[in-house]
């Protein structure tokens, strides 16, 4: 017996991300569950997760059409969610910048949570790794992921119409986002921020063209960040 | 029910603004540093948009016509309380969604 070989990029990005799978399917089953229940044709369902692969955006659009938000406020709101997908950029950028443009557009076309998460972590991992070995990694992290989310959501475009009402599917929406939220609460800013937030959506509720959510948001974007220069002054911020 | 072709341009248009947010710093900014107070904002826009869109959801849910609801109450209690206990997605759904049944079936 050898002692075991160190394991590719390849192999290692494929064994990262493959435990979420767990997270990514359930979710991707229930938007297109939820889609199809809103009126999405099965096609309709299936490109809007493959053109935007960005659950809670998808989420957040769909649920403000449904509403019968007007469509540049649901657009804006999908894209609001999506601003993290900015600051993932930003810090792949030290790593991935210097690929081709072909390559930097698909590794922006897949900046995933999921992808980005793994990646991170191994890049700092593997300081020595080339930048082959780098962008190598970044897609092998997608490759357990990002089909099973086109799949997941086409089996839940399928058999959407066949769930009956009573089982409460329009609450799947709020419980994953909370269980999604949850973990997030890392410092008393981000709990400041996501009260904040939440308060003054349900005060805003009366603001019209669902403006009040974006309001909201950014209001407890503006806490967050005067929590946190707060907290760093007292030296409790981690 | 949805308009059409208006959830065509709002896909079309959420794909290539994901796109763009996702392309501008690899594509265009390189390895130039963001502002910090931009970074500071940025941090917490997961952290306020979510729970601002589902506020609402959570207290005066569509499908009892907009009045509170124990069961939907109870459920979200419950998944938040695992979700800042346990941090497990997974775990947390599920205890939300027997709740949900649950209470749904006690209550009625």
């Amino acid at each position: 017996m050898r002692a075991t070989t160190p394991k590719t990029p390849l192999h290692q990005g494929i064994r990262d991300a493959a435990p979420f799978i767990l997270v990514v399917s359930p979710f991707a089953l229930v938007f297109g569950v939820i889609a199809t229940e809103a009126g999405l044709s099965i096609a309709e369902t299936l490109l809007f997760s493959i053109a935007v692969i960005a659950g809670a955006a998808q989420f957040t659009t769909l649920q403000l059409l449904t509403e019968n938000a007007p469509a540049v406020i649901a657009l804006l709101s999908g894209l609001a969610v999506n601003l993290r997908m900015a600051m993932y950029s930003a810090s792949l950028t030290p790593h991935l910048g210097a690929a081709p443009l072909w390559q930097r557009a698909l590794v922006a076309y897949l900046t995933v949570d999921q992808s980005y998460a793994c990646s991170v972590a191994a890049f700092e991992r593997n300081p020595g790794w080339s930048l082959r070995e780098r962008t190598t990694y970044f897609f092998a992290t997608c490759i357990p992921v990002i089909p099973m989310w086109y799949l997941m959501t086409l089996l839940g475009a399928l058999i959407g119409e066949s769930i009956p009402e009573s089982a409460a599917l329009d609450f799947a929406v709020p419980i994953t986002f909370l269980a999604i939220i949850a973990p997030m609460m890392r410092t008393p800013a981000h709990l400041a921020a996501a009260l904040v937030a939440s308060l003054s959506a349900l005060a805003l509720t009366w603001v019209p063209f669902n403006l009040g959510l974006i309001i909201a948001a950014s209001l407890g974007m503006i806490t967050g960040a005067q929590a946190e220069l707060m907290l760093t002054k007292r030296g409790l911020f981690q | 029910m949805i308009e059409r072709p208006e959830l065509w341009y709002v896909i079309a248009g959420l794909a290539a603004g994901s796109f763009l947010l996702r392309f501008t710093f690899l594509g265009l900014v390189g390895d130039r540093p963001l502002p910090e107070w931009l970074l500071r904002h940025l941090r917490y826009t997961a952290v306020a948009v979510l729970p601002a869109l589902i506020a609402p959801m959570i207290i005066w849910p569509a499908a009892t016509g907009g009045s509170f609801d124990l069961p939907r109450g109870l459920a979200a209690l419950v998944t938040l309380a695992a979700g800042l206990w346990l941090r497990n997605i997974l775990i947390s759904i599920t205890a939300g969604a027997a709740t949900l049944y649950l209470a749904l079936y006690i209550l009625g």
